[in-house]
């Protein structure tokens, strides 16, 4: 294990930042570019500037599209983590008819193609009054992130263990304190993890955001740059677009990397663990 | 200690407190998931049947499987369907090669370890609309740094094929980092004893990962397979951006959303959306097939 | 500190299984009891149900004469130690220990005084503010220890506590809760699958196999006067000898020659209507190189028999002579398949002599055991009792 093998490891590294950062990079230089220079073509601005920034918070459909983002990201968390968590605790440790078929229909949900979901969604949506309104969108988001949520969690309750809870009982807490006591904060980790999991599913969509909104009044953030034009007919929105996309991109780039190894393990330890 | 947790779990109660708990427990999110997945499938069954397209709801009629007919002819499906099936393959073998390397350097570097396990996040982190517009740029005549390495004049966007190879490379490198954490986990099961072990009966590096880590990763690389492939064939947001389904890269995902928002045509629309459902209903079981593979998520009798 | 009484206590499954089957068992105030067994025997499940963790199906617990059935575990007023410790992973040692404390909302002052006991009597002092995962096993093991008696309990269960550790922190620590019990005089009911454990540690055992209690006493009855093979196989190591024996007459033929019976033997089987074929059992100890018997009464030298040494071990303080036997010494027998826990049915072929070290035995020799027929046992093949019991 010389020098040798810490230089090759080092540049193997090196192919993996470039691939993992590059394209970054050219969105954020691009958002940092003068208008007049976006034609240049060049990877980095020649003429630096914030006003690709301030123009889109000046741009009331994408500050109420990012407060769209925001709002309905957190009440679909909040949604999915609440039932997630109940489904979750009862799948890990009871017994009980129908723990498969819960775990078979978050599979299953997990797999479902969207698509076929927002035909029949954009009418019976416009019947019932929920089309282009938060709650219209926050029913599919937290559909799709409570399999998520449920597996993830799942995960963590069962590697709290049995004796914990005997445990606690014998030194005389009741069942609702050995919860509170011992269960809720060994588990409070997963739960975490769960809601950032979750949080991202709903941040990042596009498909139910374009076809079930038709207007600032709930499309999110992703949904609203796809309709930048530019603040004329004759400006290119390029340099607003790769703005707003680096503004919509930091919160969860922090989020993953703040909780990079929790994220890790939620991601994986459904697939791996089985 | 099996033994252990059956006597405790039966000692709390079993019987019926238990059952009423799980399945109280269980109910809202079951619902949920029913309800918003169960109903408009139905639904889009119902409708899927129907002459339905808003722009003429006087026109409306219950027409049996003509719609079927319609799509099932139609050129344009046919085209989406096979651009569905194309990036799917394409850019899920290339992921699972790419992915694999990726977790193996994650996995094995002497240097920097953190480092490029965070990096890696990055991709997965970032919004798929705003990478695809990322991509889109770099492509872009005149404004992309990429497109500056091209011959002059040409426009990969606008090309069937170019433009294809553009939406895998987007699809590539935002979910590589995905499979390569699955991969980089089920890595992580393989005991470092074994390794030495067959470095000890004289395997080479290559004949290590081969004859002991692939066949011990197996679960874990069909498990990521399967995921990755039924996400992709659900792409939409990376061709939405970068083509919108011109020069016919539609794929079924894009080819429905048009025919629903653009075209307004609930039935056609709803045939597509259950011709889809059924379609990606069919990937498992084929999977299982063709890889003998148990579906993964369940429950192995824990 | 209490008495506990077993009333009948039996534990049904829905099922139907029979995990436990009618104990009877009453625990004096400040009692070490061990329940050991097999696994799968129903210890745990006993102990269990008298922590409140089980429900009991049938028959009755008391606590202090008080019927404790009902309660709930945190009103039994009971501490537990279980085998995998259960450290709260969340909690500093300080506040593990005080957990129970906190639960019975005991005063600030005093719950630290209390603390600081325990942590003196289990020397952890200095580990109080760490975690649990920065503690090593035995070290996590004394503060399982220090919850259960930081709040004074009437009684202390404990579930395999030792059997996480290595051989020697285990020899330690075996020793360290004997004192402690003594030491606190609060009664205890111990589960252990482990023989010597059990020898070492209580005053009384109980010995379980499928639910039923085989036998309950010192450890020294158990081991001189087992009650059936069952409990002669379990207790001791290594375990008795047991050969294929028949009576002809005033003796037994065995595989290791004419042995005759005592006067006190033969009225003993008299009294059972014993049958001709039995299984005679010899413990290690009862042999001895002819050598050196010299030192031994004559009763003691009375028989002899020539054995083949195919494996010697010398342990230092003694060495175990490993004495091959031909097929007609085999013995198949499900109680003792149990009681060795090896599956083999006692199927050994070999008879195993514990010598002083000072025999000069050697591998691959033969040698010439005396042994005294006055301490052998003689068994019912089919009902497995030892017809040879006096009492």
């Amino acid at each position: 294990m010389g020098g040798h093998a810490r230089a090759r490891w080092a540049f193997l590294d090196l192919l993996v930042l470039v691939y993992a950062l590059v394209p970054v990079l050219w969105i954020a230089s691009l958002s940092f570019k003068d208008p007049s220079t976006v034609a240049e073509g060049t990877f980095w601005p020649t003429r630096w500037t914030w006003a690709n920034y301030t123009g889109i918070f000046q741009n009331d459909d994408f500050v109420r599209g990012l407060l769209n983002s925001i709002g309905i990201g957190l009440i679909s968390t909040a949604v999915a983590i609440a039932l997630g968590t109940m489904a979750a605790y009862a799948v890990a440790r009871l017994r009980f008819p129908g723990r498969n078929a819960v775990l078979g229909l978050s599979l299953l949900i997990a797999m479902f193609p969207q698509i076929s979901l927002v035909t029949p969604l954009f009418q019976i949506e416009r019947r019932l009054g929920l089309f282009n309104t938060w709650a219209g969108l926050v029913l599919p988001y937290v559909t799709f992130a409570l399999p998520l949520t449920i597996y993830t969690l799942s995960t963590f309750f069962r590697e709290i263990p049995w004796d914990l809870e005997k445990a606690a009982t014998l030194d005389g807490a009741t069942p609702f304190q050995a919860f509170r006591l011992v269960i809720v904060p060994l588990a409070l980790p997963g739960v975490v993890t769960a809601a950032i999991l979750a949080f991202i599913v709903c941040w990042n969509d596009f498909l139910f955001s374009i076809s079930l909104t038709s207007s600032d009044a709930a499309r999110t953030a992703p949904a609203t740059i796809s309709f930048f034009t530019g603040s004329s007919q004759f400006e290119d929105p390029t340099g607003s677009i790769a703005a707003a996309a680096v503004v919509i991109t930091i919160p969860i780039v922090v989020f993953v990397l703040v909780f990079q190894r929790r994220i890790v393990s939620g991601l994986t330890s459904g697939a791996v663990k089985g | 200690m099996t033994a252990r947790t059956v006597t405790g779990r039966a000692g709390r109660g079993a019987g019926r407190d238990e059952r009423r708990l799980g399945w109280w427990l269980c109910a809202p999110a079951g619902l949920v998931m029913l309800l918003v997945t169960g109903w408009p499938v139905a639904y889009s069954v119902l409708l899927s049947l129907q002459r339905y397209d808003l722009r003429f709801p006087h026109r409306r009629a219950w027409i049996g499987p003509e719609n079927y007919a319609t799509v099932l002819t139609s050129v344009f499906w046919w085209d989406a369907v096979g651009v569905t099936a194309l990036v799917t393959v394409v850019s899920v073998a290339i992921e699972l090669v790419l992915g694999m390397a990726i977790a193996l350097v994650m996995y094995r570097t002497l240097v920097a370890r953190g480092l490029v396990r965070a990096a890696v996040l990055i991709p997965y982190g970032i919004v798929t609309v705003a990478a695809a517009y990322g991509w889109k740029y770099a492509w872009t005549p005149g404004t992309g740094w990429l497109a500056g390495f091209l011959p002059s004049g040409s426009a990969p966007l606008t090309e069937r094929w170019p433009a294809l190879g553009i939406i895998v490379v987007a699809e590539v490198w935002k979910t590589t980092p995905f499979m390569s954490l699955l991969l980089m986990a089920g890595l992580a099961l393989v005991p470092e004893d074994t390794l030495k072990a067959a470095a000890m009966d004289g395997a080479s590096a290559w004949q290590r990962f081969r004859l002991v880590v692939l066949p011990l990763m197996a679960p874990t690389i069909s498990a990521a397979l399967l995921f990755r492939i039924l996400d992709a064939v659900r792409i939409f947001d990376d061709i939405y951006v970068l083509t919108n389904g011109a020069q016919r890269t539609s794929s079924v995902s894009i080819i429905a959303y048009h025919n629903l928002i653009s075209g307004l045509n609930l039935g056609i629309g709803s045939t597509m959306s259950v011709l889809v459902f059924l379609g990606v209903a069919v990937v498992p079981l084929v999977f299982v097939k063709v890889f003998g593979a148990s579906a993964p998520g369940q429950d192995r009798g824990r | 500190m209490a008495e506990i009484v077993l009333a009948g206590v039996t534990k049904r499954y829905p099922d139907g299984t029979l995990a436990v089957e009618r104990v009877d068992l009453t625990v004096a105030d400040g009692e070490f009891i061990i329940l050991v067994g097999p696994s799968g025997c129903g210890k745990s499940t006993t102990l269990n149900m008298i922590a409140g963790l089980e429900d009991i199906s049938e028959g009755e617990l008391r606590i202090d004469g008080t019927r404790v059935n009902e309660r709930a575990p945190r009103d039994r007023d009971i501490a537990m130690v279980f085998q995998s410790y259960a450290l709260y992973p969340h909690m500093t040692v300080r506040q593990n220990i005080g957990f129970p404390l906190r639960l019975a909302r005991t005063g600030k002052a005093e719950a630290g005084r209390r603390i600081a006991e325990a942590a003196r009597l289990l020397d952890l002092g200095e580990l109080l503010d760490r975690k649990p995962a920065h503690l090593s096993g035995g070290q996590r093991q004394r503060v399982a220890m220090g919850r259960a008696i930081v709040r004074d309990p009437k009684a202390f269960l404990m579930d395999e506590p030792l059997s996480n550790l290595d051989a020697k922190l285990r020899v330690q620590m075996r020793t360290m809760i004997s004192r402690l019990q003594k030491r606190l005089g609060t009664t205890t009911v111990y589960v252990t699958h482990d023989q010597t454990e059990a020898m070492t540690l209580g005053d009384r055992i109980v010995l379980m196999r499928r639910g039923v209690v085989q036998q309950i006493g010192p450890p020294q009855e158990l081991y001189d006067h087992p009650r059936n093979l069952f409990v002669a196989g379990f207790i001791g190591s290594p375990s008795m000898n047991f050969l294929p024996a028949r009576i002809t007459g005033d003796h037994l033929s065995t595989v290791i020659g004419d042995v005759p019976l005592t006067a006190a033997t033969r009225r003993a089987l008299a009294g059972h209507d014993a049958p001709r074929d039995l299984i005679l059992g010899l413990r290690p100890e009862a042999f001895a190189d002819a050598r050196l018997a010299g030192d031994r009464p004559a009763e003691a030298r009375e028989h002899t028999f020539t054995g083949h040494v195919d494996i010697l071990e010398s342990l230092g303080s003694e060495k175990l002579a490993y004495i091959a036997l031909d097929e007609s010494g085999a013995i198949r027998s499900e109680h003792l398949a149990e009681a060795f826990q090896d599956g083999a049915g006692g199927a050994h072929v070999q008879l195993v002599a514990h010598l002083d070290p000072r025999s000069p035995v050697r591998e691959g020799e033969d040698v010439v055991l005396t042994f005294d027929p006055s301490v052998l046992h003689l068994f019912d093949p089919d009902s497995g009792l030892n017809l040879t019991r006096t009492h």
